[in-house]
């Protein structure tokens, strides 16, 4: 066995070269490089490779001073972590739905398939376009505002359904719903149907059978859903950006903003910030379930 | 299953379900629609007549920003992405059959790689190359390379920075299809064919590759429309010249005019046809080994 293990080490090695090589240069190499960068000094044109905090420093300015008032930085992280969790609740509500209903309801395998797909062609498409698509319908003289002010309801169109932060959730619940439909279907439909059987037999609801079987089991589905959620929305930049009219302040955006002003190692200290926090949601959250087990 | 008939909750479940379809398909409908736009016609509805306008004045140039280009980099981008894609993650794929020195450490850097936020990544290699840049113009002359100091500009560009970025987003999900395939596969079918004498490339093309080809499909799929549509990672990454989604998200705060729909409709017109393409294909792969007897790769993508 000794004998034929160390080759097949060596051929494991190159199989898997090329790809750890890709996330080496591309992935690992600059995430340090944010690091570093972000301990470093910058002028209005170029960075300066001594070590400061004043990246850090800037970013934070004002913040004990201002107390109890909030500093603009904590302010953006908390509309950031509100926006979060509006999409994270609708996007686990409308994917738990729709995944319930095709690992359940749909019995056979043709109608899974075409059905999955249905909800899977979007994600191959473009978010720009998908973002786009809203103008027509929310725009000033928009469907739903011609539709409205026909109707009666409303006497001029309303202001706040387009470039607002009511477009940005809306958007991003389109964008993203996809990330939570998929890991529940896959939780879901490895749930032992005997075992939902069994808990009607023992004389539980419906209700029951869903909080008490079918959750708990699908639960590693909707802790990986939630992470790519999270994740995504908060780095987000170009949804907020486009659908909030550049308007609305977000984490993403402050790195954007200082990367246009080609203040770099300010924009790498933001990102460290961001990179923390969000490291910090995922540890939480991956405490619930072994994600390399579900995969 | 549990009970005879569809119980009321079907129906229920059934009218969210189309709801939700509805809500991921109408918007898009309807810039489909309005890219047909009479002349005259403005970006929201009523239609204002029906006219190609926009359509030729996407192509005819000279107006906004060459799409024309931006269209032919971003497509030579997604091919090669696929390709490497492909290549890079069924090899990896296959390292991955047994534990090797390093394999949790590949599977814990793609799927950071998948949720450390994008804006993040592209920063990152925009450090990396400004950094080499400086590097080469300081140092190529000490190194004995004079010419190559004086006319460096950058090391970024479509195909290494732009490329890396992009494949940072791909490759994570090329090994987790992978991943899905190989869970299911029955290796019986490799001790087999060693057994009767066959090495390890011919076991794997001839016995492996068949039965996982129309999943390899769905990789490449994954790759094209995955990097024909990328954004975020690409903002930073792509050095001076744009792709496609980059000029369509410029266009969106400057655009009045339904040309931009012209152009989504043209992006979308892309995808569908390649979405389409690859579903075609894999259905014919998995039509070909039904009659061919095997069931071993039945129910994958």
């Amino acid at each position: 066995m000794a004998l034929r293990d160390r080759p097949s080490q060596f051929v494991a090695w190159l199989q898997a070269g090329p790809m750890m090589l890709v996330f080496l240069v591309f992935f690992l190499v600059p995430l340090a490089f944010v690091i570093i960068v972000s301990f470093w000094d910058y002028n209005e044109y170029e960075m300066i490779p001594s070590f400061t905090t004043r990246g850090y420093v800037e970013t934070f300015e004002g913040c004990l001073a201002q107390l109890p008032e909030l500093c603009t930085i904590l302010k953006t992280y908390l509309k950031t972590l509100k926006l979060c969790f509006l999409v994270w609740l609708i996007t686990l509500v409308i994917g738990f739905t729709v995944a319930y209903f095709l690992a359940f309801h749909i019995r056979s395998k043709t109608w899974q398939i075409a059905l999955s797909l249905i909800c899977t062609i979007p994600f191959w498409t473009s978010n720009v376009i998908r973002m786009i698509a809203w103008i027509p319908l929310l725009g000033r003289n928009g469907l739903v505002n011609s539709g409205l002010v026909k109707a009666g309801m409303i006497d001029k169109p309303l202001e706040w359904l387009l470039y607002s932060e009511f477009a940005v959730v809306l958007a991003l619940v389109h964008l993203f719903t996809f990330f939570m439909v998929v890991p529940i279907f896959n939780s879901m439909i490895r749930i032992d149907k005997r075992l939902i059987e069994a808990a009607y037999d023992a004389g539980a609801t419906g209700f029951q059978t869903l909080t008490n079987v079918i959750i708990p089991l699908a639960k590693p589905g909707i802790v990986i859903g939630s992470i790519f959620v999270i994740t995504i929305v908060m780095g987000d930049f170009v949804t907020i950006g486009v659908m909030g009219g550049q308007q609305i302040a977000a984490a993403g955006k402050i790195i954007e903003t200082r990367l246009n002003a080609l203040q770099f190692p300010a924009a790498a200290a933001n990102a460290v910030i961001l990179l923390g926090i969000t490291f910090m949601i995922i540890a939480m959250l991956s405490r619930l379930v072994d994600v390399r087990k579900e995969l | 299953m549990l009970r005879e008939g569809r119980p009321l909750s079907f129906y229920i479940l059934a009218f969210v379900f189309t709801l939700y379809v509805l809500f991921l398909y109408g918007p898009m409908l309807a810039i489909y629609v309005l890219s047909f736009q009479g002349p005259e016609g403005g970006l929201t509805f009523p239609m204002n007549g029906v006219s190609l306008t926009w359509f030729s004045k996407l192509f005819a140039g000279g107006g906004i920003v060459d799409i024309g280009a931006a269209f032919w980099r971003s497509l030579k981008l997604g091919l090669v992405v696929m390709m490497i894609t492909v290549v890079f993650s069924v090899a990896a794929g296959m390292a991955f059959r047994k534990r090797f020195a390093g394999s949790a450490f590949l599977f814990y850097t793609a799927i950071a790689s998948l949720i450390v936020p994008s804006i993040i990544t592209s920063l990152g290699i925009a450090l990396e190359f400004r950094v080499l840049d400086d590097a080469v113009k300081l140092h190529a002359a000490d190194w004995g390379f004079p010419k190559l100091a004086e006319d460096w500009t950058t090391g970024m560009g479509l195909f290494t920075s732009g490329l890396g970025a992009h494949l940072t987003w791909t490759l994570p999900f090329g090994l987790l299809i992978m991943f899905a395939i190989f869970n299911r596969f029955d290796s019986r079918l490799e001790e087999a064919a060693r057994d009767l004498g066959a090495t390890p490339w011919q076991t794997f093309r001839h016995v492996v590759l068949p039965i996982i080809l129309p999943s390899v499909v769905g990789i490449g799929l994954f790759g094209f429309t995955l990097s024909w549509d990328e954004l975020a990672r690409s903002s930073q990454a792509i050095g001076s010249v744009n792709t496609l989604p980059l000029e369509l998200q410029g266009l969106t705060t400057t655009v009045t005019k339904p040309d931009i729909y012209a152009l989504g409709t043209v992006t979308s017109a892309v995808s569908f046809l390649v979405i389409f393409a690859a579903l075609f294909a894999i259905r014919a792969l998995q039509k070909r080994q039904e009659r061919q007897g095997s069931d071993a790769g039945s129910g994958l993508v």
